[in-house]
Formats: C-alpha cells, sequence, structure tokens
C-alpha cells in the first residue's frame, strides 16, 4: 500500500531528479559561453560568435527548464514537507532565500539582456552580463549545496525545544561536508556540460555539418572534459574521505561492508542482500577499500552492523559504481578524443558516434552520484535532528498520488520534446549557411519566428 | 538595552510581512502583465505573426517576473515557516495545478521558438492554458485564503469568483502591458482586450469587497469603525476613479503619435495597489486570516536577522538593475532580437 510518505518521497525524488539534469548543464555551459564570447572580444574571429549563437539558445532552453522544475521544489518543502521547515526553518529557510536574493533575480534579469539585448547594449556590457550569469548560477549552487550539506554533517547549531537555531552562521554555510560537495558538483556540472557540448557538436559533424563552429566546440568539450575528469576523480576521493568520516554508515553502504574489518576489500561486483547481512557474488580487490579510505593496507572499515540505523545498501551500492563507472568511461573518451586533436586531424567518425553516445552520461552519473548520497544520508533527513518520516504532510495520499501523476506525465512529454528540440536546433544549424549567421539574422529573431504557413524549414536556405 | 532589543525583536516580523507584501505586489503586477499576455494570445492561424510579438514584448522579462514568486513563497517560509505549512498543506491541490500551469508556460515559451515549426501551434496553445491555469488557480487560491480555508460550498463559491476575478485583472494588465508595448493593428485589438478587461475586473473588485466584509465580522468592524472610515475608504473611492478614467481614457486611444499609450498600464499599477492595500489592511496582523498571527508564526529572531542583512543590500541592487533591464528594453516590442 502506498502511503502519504512512500508518495512524498517519490515525488520529491522525481522532481528534484527532473529538475537536477538542467543546473547541472546551465552551471557550467554558462562559464563555456562567456569562453566563446571572452575569445571573440579577443580574436574578433567571427566563429566563436557563431558557437556562442548556437549555444546560448541551448542554454536558453536549459534554464528555463531548470527554472519552472526548480519552482515546484520551492512549494515541496511546505506542501509535502511541513515538517522540514518546523524542524529546521530557521537553518533552510535563510539558506533558502540567500539563494533567491542574491542568484535567481541575478540569472533571470541578465539572461534576458544575454538573450535579447545584443543589439540595444555596448558589446562589453553583452560580455559582462554572461558573465554575471555565469556567477548567478554558481551562487545558486552554492547556497543550496550549502544547506544541501547541512542536511548531511549539521553543524553551528543548537536545539532549542526540539527546534534548530542557527549560532554561527560560518559554520553553518561551510559545515564539514560542504566544501567537498560544492567542488565534486561544480566539477561534475563542467563534465556534464562538456559532454553535452562535445555530443551535439559531434552530431552536427556526422550529420553533414562542415563549418567550423562545431568543431571548434567539440574541441572545447573534449578539452575540458579531459582537463576536468581526472580533478573530479581526485575531488571525489577527498570527499569520499570526508564521509568516511562524518557519514561512516553511507561509506559502508556504498562498499556493502557488514562487518566492521581490517583490509576491507573494494568490491567490483556483489548483489548485496540485507535479510541475509552478506553478499552474494562478490568480487573484489582484497584489501581496496581500506586502502582509499584510509590509505592503509589493513585500515578498519566500520560494518553496517555496527550501525543501529543504516540506509539501504542495494540503491547506494549500485549507484556508487554506476557513478563511477560512468567516470572511468568519460576519462576515457576525453583523453582519446585528445589525442584525435593532437594528431591534427578529424576523429574518426566511430569515435564521433561513441561522443555522440555521451552527450548525456554526465546525466547519468550526476543522478546516480546524487542517489548515493542522498538515499544514504536515510533514514534521517538532518542527519541526527530529524527522520524523514516525522517530516511528512498529513495530506491524504490520494492528493499526492494525484499531483505525482501530473507531475510524471509532464515530465514525461517534457524530456521528450526536449530531446526532439535540441535535435531539431541541431539540425538547423547544420543546414544554415555560414554567411547566414555572420550577421544577426532574421530568422533567429524572436518576432520573426519561422512561420508555419510558409515553407516547413526556417533558416533554410 | 534588553528592552529595546524586545521591541526590535517584536519588529522584525512587521518587517518581513512589509517585505513579502512588496513581494506579492510586484510579483502580480509584473508576472501580472506576462500571464495576462499569455491568456489574451489569440489563437487563430492567421494570428501568428501577432502572438509572435506579443510574446516577444515579455520575452526579457518574464523569467525575472516569476522569481518575485519563488521570493515570495521564499519569504513566507523563511519569516513564518508555520504558516507557510499550514498555507500550503491546505492548498496542496490548487498550488500543484498552478505549478504545472506554470511549467507548461514557461518551457512553452522557449520550445515555440526552438523546436520544429510544425509544433508551433500546441507550444502556443500550452502557454495560454498554462497562463490560464496559473491565474485562475492563484485566483482560487487567494479566495480560500480569504475565507480561511473553509471547505463548505458558499467560500467554494467565493474562490470561483476570485479565480475569474484575478483572470481578469491579469488580463487587464496584460492587455494595456501591449497597448504601451505594440502599435497598429496588434495595439487597437490590445485596447479592445483592455476595455473589456478593465470592466470584468472592475466588476471582480466589486464583488469581492462587498463579499469580504459580509462574511467576516473582523474585516467589516476594521473597515467601517468610525473616524477610520472616512479615511480608508479613500482607497475605493481612488480604485474606482481609476477604473473610469481607464475605461475613458482607453476608449480614445490610439491617439496621434501615440501619444499617452503607457498611462492605461500605469493606472492599471496603481490599482493593484489599491487592491492590494485594501486586502492588506482587512488582515494585518494576520498571516492565516482569523487563525495566526505574524508573531506567533515567526522564525526566530536571530534568523530573520541573517536574512534581513542580505535583504537589505541585495533588494536596492535587485531594483536597480531591474529597472536597468526595463530601460534596455524600453521602447515597442516589434524591435526585440532574438539571438
Amino acid at each position: 500500500m502506498l502511503d502519504t510518505l512512500i508518495l512524498s518521497r517519490i515525488q520529491f525524488a522525481a522532481n528534484i531528479s527532473f529538475h537536477i539534469l538542467f543546473p547541472s548543464i546551465t552551471i557550467a555551459l554558462c562559464w563555456i559561453l562567456f569562453f566563446f564570447k571572452l575569445q571573440h572580444d579577443r580574436t574578433n574571429d567571427p566563429v566563436w560568435m557563431r558557437a556562442y549563437r548556437f549555444w546560448v539558445k541551448v542554454f536558453a532552453l536549459n534554464f528555463a527548464l531548470g527554472v519552472v522544475t526548480g519552482i515546484t521544489m520551492s512549494f515541496q518543502f511546505g506542501t509535502n514537507w511541513p515538517g522540514y521547515m518546523e524542524t529546521v526553518g530557521n537553518i533552510a529557510g535563510p539558506l533558502l532565500g540567500y539563494e533567491v536574493l542574491t542568484a535567481f533575480f541575478l540569472e533571470a534579469t541578465f539572461l534576458g539582456i544575454m538573450l535579447f539585448g545584443m543589439n540595444r547594449v555596448p558589446n562589453k556590457v553583452h560580455t559582462f552580463a554572461t558573465l554575471i550569469v555565469a556567477i548567478g548560477t554558481m551562487l545558486s549552487a552554492f547556497w543550496i549545496l550549502a544547506l544541501n550539506s547541512w542536511m548531511q554533517t549539521p553543524a553551528g547549531y543548537e536545539m532549542r525545544d526540539g527546534v534548530a537555531h542557527a549560532i554561527d552562521w560560518l559554520e553553518v554555510i561551510f559545515n564539514p561536508s560542504f566544501p567537498y560537495r560544492f567542488t565534486h558538483m561544480l566539477l561534475a556540472s563542467g563534465l556534464t556540460a562538456a559532454f553535452f557540448v562535445a555530443g551535439i557538436s559531434a552530431y552536427r559533424i556526422l550529420k553533414g555539418d562542415e563549418k567550423r563552429a562545431p568543431r571548434l566546440t567539440l574541441k572545447t568539450g573534449l578539452v575540458l572534459a579531459a582537463v576536468l575528469a581526472p580533478i573530479q576523480a581526485f575531488v571525489g576521493d577527498l570527499h569520499g574521505l570526508n564521509t568516511f568520516e562524518h557519514q561512516p554508515q553511507k561509506i559502508a553502504a556504498m562498499e556493502a561492508v557488514w562487518e566492521t574489518e581490517r583490509g576491507a576489500p573494494l568490491l567490483l561486483f556483489a548483489v548485496p542482500d540485507e535479510k541475509s547481512r552478506s553478499n552474494r557474488m562478490a568480487v573484489g580487490i582484497p584489501h581496496g577499500a581500506s586502502l582509499i579510505l584510509t590509505h592503509t593496507f589493513n585500515g578498519e572499515v566500520r560494518g553496517l552492523n555496527d550501525f543501529e540505523e543504516h540506509p539501504p545498501v542495494k540503491p547506494v551500492f549500485y549507484g556508487f559504481r554506476l557513478m563511477v563507472g560512468v567516470g572511468l568511461l568519460m576519462l576515457a573518451v576525453a583523453w582519446t578524443g585528445v589525442y584525435f586533436l593532437r594528431k591534427r586531424r578529424e576523429p574518426p567518425r566511430w569515435f564521433l558516434k561513441v561522443v555522440v553516445g555521451m552527450t548525456f552520461s554526465g546525466w547519468v552519473a550526476v543522478l546516480a552520484g546524487w542517489y548515493v548520497t542522498e538515499i544514504g544520508r536515510q533514514p534521517w533527513l538532518a542527519t541526527g535532528i530529524l527522520k524523514t518520516a516525522d517530516a511528512v504532510t498529513p495530506v491524504p495520499p490520494g492528493h499526492v498520488g494525484f499531483s505525482l501523476t501530473m507531475y510524471l506525465l509532464l515530465y514525461a512529454v517534457l524530456l521528450t520534446a526536449y530531446i526532439g528540440t535540441l535535435k531539431v536546433m541541431a539540425m538547423k544549424a547544420v543546414r544554415t549557411e555560414e554567411f547566414e549567421t555572420a550577421e544577426p539574422d532574421q530568422a533567429g529573431s524572436l518576432t520573426h519566428l519561422p512561420q508555419s504557413s510558409k515553407g516547413t524549414h526556417g533558416g533554410e536556405a | 538595552m534588553s528592552e529595546s532589543a524586545m521591541t526590535f525583536a517584536d519588529w522584525l516580523p512587521v518587517i518581513f510581512i512589509g517585505l513579502m507584501g512588496l513581494a506579492i505586489l510586484i510579483y502580480a503586477m509584473l508576472d501580472g502583465y506576462d500571464l495576462g499576455v499569455g491568456i489574451l494570445l489569440p489563437m487563430g492561424e492567421e494570428d501568428e505573426a501577432q502572438r509572435d510579438t506579443m510574446i516577444a514584448s515579455i520575452g526579457p522579462f518574464w523569467d525575472a517576473n516569476e522569481t518575485w514568486l519563488v521570493l515570495a513563497v521564499g519569504l513566507l517560509l523563511i519569516a513564518f515557516p508555520s504558516a507557510h505549512s499550514m498555507v500550503l498543506t491546505h492548498l496542496y491541490i490548487p498550488a500543484a495545478i498552478m505549478l504545472i500551469g506554470l511549467i507548461l508556460r514557461g518551457v512553452s515559451f522557449d520550445f515555440r521558438a526552438k523546436a520544429a515549426v510544425a509544433h508551433k501551434l500546441a507550444w502556443d496553445r500550452a502557454f495560454k492554458i498554462g497562463s490560464l491555469l496559473t491565474t485562475l488557480t492563484q485566483g482560487y487560491m487567494l479566495g480560500q485564503y480569504v475565507m480561511g480555508f473553509d471547505p463548505g460550498w458558499q467560500p467554494q463559491l467565493f474562490s470561483c469568483l476570485s479565480a475569474l476575478g484575478v483572470t481578469a485583472a491579469y488580463s487587464y494588465i496584460g492587455a494595456n502591458w501591449l497597448v504601451m508595448k505594440t502599435e497598429s493593428k496588434l495595439q487597437r485589438r490590445a485596447v479592445n482586450w483592455a476595455k473589456l478587461a478593465g470592466r470584468s475586473t472592475f466588476l471582480g473588485v466589486v464583488a469581492v469587497s462587498l463579499v469580504n466584509p459580509l462574511v467576516n465580522p473582523g474585516v467589516f468592524s476594521r473597515w467601517f469603525t468610525f473616524p477610520l472610515v472616512m479615511f480608508v475608504l479613500l482607497i475605493p473611492v481612488i480604485c474606482f476613479a481609476a477604473f473610469v478614467l481607464n475605461d475613458r481614457l482607453l476608449a480614445r486611444l490610439p491617439k496621434e503619435r501615440d501619444r499617452h499609450c503607457r498611462v492605461p498600464f500605469f493606472v492599471t499599477v496603481l490599482i493593484f495597489l489599491l487592491c492590494f492595500t485594501g486586502l492588506a489592511f482587512s488582515f494585518f496582523p494576520y498571516i492565516v486570516p482569523g487563525k495566526l498571527t505574524i508573531w506567533e508564526a515567526a522564525s526566530a529572531p536571530e534568523s530573520l536577522m541573517f536574512i534581513l542583512i542580505g535583504a537589505v543590500i541585495v533588494v536596492p541592487l535587485i531594483l536597480a538593475y531591474t529597472a536597468y533591464s526595463y530601460i534596455v528594453f524600453s521602447g515597442k516590442a516589434t524591435d526585440l532580437e532574438y539571438h
């Protein structure tokens, strides 16, 4: 029987999973756009401007989806998790408030200038607007990750009559897991955007685009990914060590360690079974987990049986392996790509196809990673302060079932439309002649949209 | 020392309800006009060019406009968490439908310009329906809020009336926005919409103003207490005058050289301000009418202080760059280009 709690959890997971897809692209994509704009201002080569024009439209689409799916989140706290605000509202409220005040307005307003203002403001102001939007998206990530990290590793507060009160805001914001989580997420966004850019650029080339712009953006994406992937592996390791220190039960679930042991193996594959409290079909590297987590051969890793409560093991265990697996794949693909680039020749078609296949690889890794960290926090909503089950709304399950069904249907439609639209945009760019985009083109103006009465494809020569 | 600190702690909820009121008011005006433009979207095949211009007129603004709603809900959540929970659990279904509406219109805006041409009309429909869902549910929620979430049939009826009233009001400000931002055929069309929407809004405001004091005895005694009555009745009087003035002016628009094309929009802004003041005056200091005052619902002073410092620095900045963006995109919408 599905009750309000499980339905609300599914709804929150669905909403936030769908939402995170878009910020995980836009946070870094805006810096990439800023880079294109800077390159254009510096070299005066119009190819950078063409790259900017194409990607700013893709950015706007992602941004719009991020905004509208984000608004849903701000209502969820009240509609589905009233206990959350009643218990930790004194902490969560101001952090969310700062996100709105310092980031949302900044992004939204300057995005207007970025998109529509190219002929209305001086070029420097336009470049500046791009920078401001990039800073805004990062600030947004800063505040929301400060809050999320505080829920994982609370600090700087005290409990009075069952309600959390802040005593040191710097400790609240810079709580133990925040610096690691924030860096990890920014790098994740960088990798997601890099593969997104590389994937769509490769798609354009495969579809017969002879222009320079997609080649340039493919290179940008691959080089960025090749640089960020190893850094992410390093930061991810640090983040893991931080979790090992503050949330050892999460690590135990990630590694499916049941009994506390010295020299714990690093499991490559296993089927954890919570009933028998053991793993089946385990394949592992001896001492691997101890080596990674304690940096000693025989370090002690606390097992799940040592904890009174621990998160469900399977999703955390598999989620972690999926994230790391995709990360390694990204590293391999990006470095192969850079190898081709260094040989100064066009990557072979098979490689371009692989890159197209990797377009949304960042999404897989980001979602898997977030599931690890959020399911790994259970049964707590805010570690040691509030349990998820105690925060849920008194609203009847039928209501939640109704809203959840609506959201899921809408998300299915939106995701289909989103991917379809990306394809349409890419194909349109393939068919557009170079000289058309050299000048601000009429086909791209919002008041001169392709009209359905005339022909089938706007922007086509 | 400690006494003055006490007083300040008592003032904090008042400051925050003021900030929240400001956010709601700015939201109603700004997102009001872009929702209104969405509602008014003509769906005929021959209207496509007009639809493009209408949507272009709100292009650079809608996103920031919507952010005021996030700020208002955010402030409710930050400053009055228990009211936030009480209001939103009562309004679970309408809030969910409103969010669907907001999502639909937000994405349609982008998809219509970028998806395959064959789908453009479908996204325009989604934009219109999304806008309509948003305004109807907002009006319904306002009605429910005023009625203290009473589930009886009369409050339900009142909430439906309020849904129509708010939709009319948004169409009114939206139409006047178009009168200001467009020209020739579309502008003449917008003038007609504005006249119709203005009269409907007027009826809605009158109906709500009559029903509200009749069903809420507290509201009645607040408005009709001598000698305050002499002063506060200025609100409906000015409001009435503004409606009449606008109606007369619209009958003569567009004028030569497009004179006075901005006036109806700003008169509508004044009407919004007056209606909002009237509502606020009716219920202050209750945050949930008849149930919860702002002091009962307020969160801890140290949290309010922390966010207040930020708000004092940042809100003027937000207002400044918002004004800048309106200056950059001033003039008729037909010139707006999207690169």
